[in-house]
């Protein structure tokens, strides 16, 4: 990472797209996330790597965005909630949580989303204690989680 | 994991049905902004100072350095903002930045707008406020007792004691000298807070002589008058948008200091202005569940008739009014809505405290009293012998009577809700063993206040549908907090139209775009906004359906109405014929409560309510007697609905219901040490995650009320309710002793066994009710029968 002044430049794929970007060295994935590359997506709960609102995924594994920094990504392949699908499709995991009624208010569905898919992508059939272990960093005040699960599980049939 | 029992069948065609949410595509794809992820040119970010002292006088504010710093462009203190506010007339006690003196830890005193959040922060930092700390109050206790130095607020008071109430239904004492059997309980409710996974975040613009105000509230209505108020301006130069919103349950009712800040610091700098709270910052924001200290007694005949029950209350309110004059009377509303309660008595009182201000919380002002009686009859069942299921049965309130406090009791399906959680979970025939219980306890809610937060004779709810070119928009102003508000007013109206719901673009949450709806609160969006939607699509459809009679040459009563046709006509065909005979093709509904669901004494405008919606619940679970944890097992709930208007969102609303209720039965908690808040993050303060969550089997129960629409009741708030008595009841069940307490935790359950071992009673709880000169009591003759049918 080479830097001018006080930032950083800083190369960065994002949902298959390169970017190069000028940040401060202690800027956080999120907020690069957020306020440079404008994907509002992924939301922001806590901003203390408690709440799981603002997992991504970091080359395929879920990471809370909040406490990432840029020295530890460059070269890596981010995946947000805006990444996840080409298109207007939905993703299979977007799908079960629609027919689940998985979300409610919704604001914890982007990191919910991301986490499952991560989940799914390598155990497609997950038990229901892999699915609350995979989920367990994510908090959720709106569904009682119940519908989640059963969304993760359809979700898995289909895409298994 | 949960299985929804429909029980009526019915022609409708998407009432009722299983269906998606109108708003799930962009929430899922990550495209619905919410208020933090809107960004309107040249922002300015704003950032509120807070006071570190739970109670001082504010002796000076020096702002000079903060405004010198680079990037700063204002900075406000609470000389700009002098007009105070709050969300009750009777509670006008805030300013949205306190200038003379703070009042808990968190309290706003001023506020910078800056070129990005980081700045703001840093010259808060230069601001330099004198203070003189005063004695700070922190328990109902110390709040009882006369001020050491000087109340906490001037207006109110003797001392710290905000606000009292008394009364009294039928001759409570003559109720007692009858009973053959009379029990005293005391019981302890602690605090928690909503923890939305939104933080609140506001921005302003003030472009000429409008100001806009976009936020995360639940009652955009409401905030517009407080803003009206504070900035003298009349409300038709005032836009307030509900953005899309990320949870509220309670804790974005009120109007708040950084909505207040933002639109000051817009008209100051002529920019937008954007505050987004962190998470420290929504624990002090609060408004949430009261800590309330209850005492309760009851006589009951010798078949376990109640005969008379007297009903005591204290609330620990924390420092500012909020809605604390209607939670200290929901404390004592509905205890009888769902047991028929001869004499009634009631005292309560609502103290200042120096802790971040209690408002209301999913189920306001009744868990807590909810959870008190729940455990007092289970108590009294075990004192006569009698089986706790059975003894409430022989107290439930019949449909469509009255209380005796002079609530209109319409539809009522306790008794169904009782039977499905019974049977389901085999309850009476539960094996009794050390270390399993099962809890059984109902509860009942209102679908919707009786009366809005201020005075007024105007609909409660309205709304305007649209069609043009075929396409329908439904305005409203009723404000889609999660809970599926869109969702289920753009399903009344399809229901009217043949129309699917995802046809119906809604327009809600607005204060220029929409007509009134007073918010989501109180549970009364369903109940009200859907009935001013039916009122609305009927209307349209009766044009339609004329345009397309006429051109038909039949009778209105031959054209059908589904599938999207209108007779032998597409919907698109239809408008256009009648748009073509009558022009703009605009309907409207509106709703107000019928004027005699309650009575006319004073206080009796808490409580009363169009219809109330009941719940059951039976909880199973292992409680280690060597540990006292508790491992949940499953939980059945039913719900009296009335019907169902979307049967998923149903059935995320109960088991969202059972899930908060059960994590704040057993861990959440509003705690605070030294005037300080113990935990004020999401890892601290404890909740729920996927693995405490038990299994749910939901039952729903549809009773069909004669005026909801479609006969719907709500389903926001009662599913919590009996849920958290039912975990106390099933610790009782599994280790025989009583924790009087919420939430329920290992170590007082361990002190109730380490008591029980000694020879002591085995329970933990508070021991004393204080002495309270409670106000002298209100008599109010029972409701009389003869002067109505019910």
């Amino acid at each position: 990472m080479g830097s001018i002044g006080s930032r950083e430049v800083l190369e960065l794929s994002v949902n298959g797209r390169s970017h190069e970007l000028l940040v401060k060295p202690y800027a956080t994935l999120l907020e690069i996330l957020r306020e440079d590359l404008r994907l509002t997506g992924t939301k922001h709960g806590c901003e203390a790597g408690e709440c799981g609102t603002c997992v991504v995924l970091i080359d395929g594994v879920p990471q809370l965005s909040c406490l990432v920094l840029p020295g530890q990504i460059e070269g890596s392949e981010i995946t947000t909630i805006e990444g996840v699908t080409n298109g207007s499709e939905l993703h299979p995991v977007q799908q079960a949580f629609m027919d689940h009624g998985a979300l409610q208010c919704g604001y914890c569905t982007p990191g919910m989303i991301l986490s499952s898919v991560a989940l799914l992508e390598s155990n497609p059939v997950p038990s229901r204690e892999e699915i609350k272990e995979a989920l367990s960093g994510n908090l959720c005040r709106c569904t009682g989680y119940a519908s989640i699960i059963e969304a993760v599980e359809d979700a898995g049939r289909f895409m298994a | 994991m949960t299985n929804v029992v429909n029980e009526t069948s019915s022609d409708l065609r998407v009432v009722g049905k299983s269906l998606p949410r109108v708003d799930a595509v962009g929430k899922l794809k990550g495209l619905t902004a919410y208020t933090d992820d809107m960004e309107l040119p040249n922002t300015l970010y704003c950032k509120l100072l807070r006071s570190h002292h739970p109670h001082a006088r504010v002796l000076s504010i020096d702002t000079s350095a903060a405004l010198a710093m680079e990037g700063v462009a204002a900075v406000i203190t609470g000389d700009d903002l002098p007009i105070k506010y709050g969300i009750m007339p009777t509670s006008q006690d805030e300013h949205a930045l306190e200038n003379e003196k703070v009042r808990f830890v968190g309290d706003p005193v001023a506020a910078v707008a800056a070129v990005d959040e980081e700045t703001a922060l840093a010259a808060c930092k230069l601001i330099k406020i004198e203070y003189e700390p005063l004695e700070a109050i922190e328990s109902i206790e110390h709040a009882l007792l006369p001020p050491s130095d000087e109340p906490i607020h001037d207006y109110a008071g003797p001392g710290n004691i905000h606000r009292m109430g008394a009364l009294e239904f039928g001759d409570v004492d003559q109720g007692f000298e009858n009973s053959s059997h009379i029990r005293e309980d005391i019981f302890f409710y602690e605090g928690n807070t909503h923890l939305p996974m939104e933080q609140h975040s506001a921005i302003a613009t003030f472009v000429g002589d409008k100001l806009t105000l976009w936020s995360s509230t639940q009652n955009p209505h409401y905030v517009h008058r407080a803003l009206a108020r504070v900035f003298d301006m009349p409300m038709g130069h005032i836009r307030v948008v509900a953005a899309p919103h990320g949870g509220g349950f309670g804790g974005k009712s009120d109007p708040f200091s950084h909505e207040m800040a933002v639109c000051k610091l817009a008209m100051v700098t002529g920019r937008p202005v954007k505050c987004t709270l962190t998470r420290e910052e929504v624990f002090y924001v609060h408004r949430g569940r009261h800590p309330v200290l209850m005492w309760v007694r009851t006589g009951v005949s010798e078949d376990g008739k109640i005969m008379a029950m007297h009903f005591r209350t204290a609330l620990d309110g924390g420092a500012y009014g909020s809605y604390g004059p209607a939670s200290m009377l929901y404390t004592g509303a509905l205890q009888t809505t769902t047991y028929n309660i001869p004499a009634y008595r009631f005292e309560g009182v609502r103290v200042f405290t120096n802790k971040a201000p209690c408002g209301p919380k999913r189920g306001h002002g009744t868990p807590q009293p909810r959870f008190a009686l729940e455990l007092h009859l289970d108590k009294i069942a075990q004192e006569i012998g009698l089986d706790p299921v059975e003894l409430r049965r022989r107290n439930y309130v019949k449909p469509y009577t009255r209380t005796v406090n002079h609530l209109r009791i319409t539809s009522c399906g306790i008794e169904e809700v009782t039977d499905r959680v019974i049977e389901a979970s085999g309850f009476l025939n539960r094996k009794r063993r050390l270390g399993h219980g099962m809890g059984f306890a109902i509860s009942s809610y209102m679908c919707g206040a009786g009366l809005p937060i201020y005075w007024n004779k105007l609909p409660h709810s309205e709304c305007i549908i649209q069609v043009n070119r075929g396409g329908v928009s439904l305005y409203c102003g009723a404000t889609d907090i999660g809970q599926g508000s869109d969702t289920v007013l753009a399903t009344v109206a399809a229901e009217q139209l043949g129309l699917w719901p995802t046809d119906i673009r809604v327009v809600s949450g607005d204060t220029d775009l929409a007509p009134v709806d007073l918010g989501s609160y109180s549970s009364r969006v369903t109940f009200m906004a859907g009935n001013a939607a039916l009122q609305a699509a009927r209307e349209m459809r009766d044009i339609l359906v004329d345009a397309v009679a006429e051109k038909m040459e039949c009778s209105p009563q031959e054209v059908m109405v589904a599938d999207g046709k209108v007779g032998e006509l597409t919907f698109e065909e239809a408008a256009t014929l009648a748009q073509e005979k009558v022009g703009v093709l605009s309907t409207r509904g509106s709703y107000a409560p019928p004027p005699n669901i309650g009575g006319r004494y004073k206080a009796s405008g808490v409580g009363p309510s169009p219809a109330y919606s009941y719940s059951a619940a039976v909880a199973d679970l292992d409680a280690d007697p060597y540990s006292g944890e508790i491992q949940l097992n499953k939980v059945w709930i039913a719900h009296d609905i009335g019907r169902s208007i979307n049967s998923l969102a149903v059935k995320g609303q109960v088991e969202g219901g059972v899930y908060m209720g059960l994590s704040e039965a057993m861990m959440e908690a509003q705690l605070y040490r030294h005037g300080l808040h113990k935990q004020p993050s999401m890892l601290d303060y404890k909740s729920f995650t996927f693995f405490e969550m038990p299994e749910v089997e939901t039952f729903l129960v549809e009773t069909v009320d004669l005026e909801g629409p479609y006969g719907a009741k709500e389903v926001g708030q009662g599913p919590l309710l009996p849920v958290i008595p039912a975990v106390a009841s099933a610790v009782h069940d599994a280790l025989d002793v009583w924790v009087d307490e919420v939430p329920i935790t290992p170590d007082k359950i361990m002190r109730a066994l380490d008591a029980k071992a000694k020879g002591r009673e085995g329970r933990y709880g508070p021991k004393n009710f204080p002495k309270i000169s409670y106000p002298s009591i209100v008599k109010v003759p029972p409701f009389d029968a003869s002067s109505s049918p019910f």
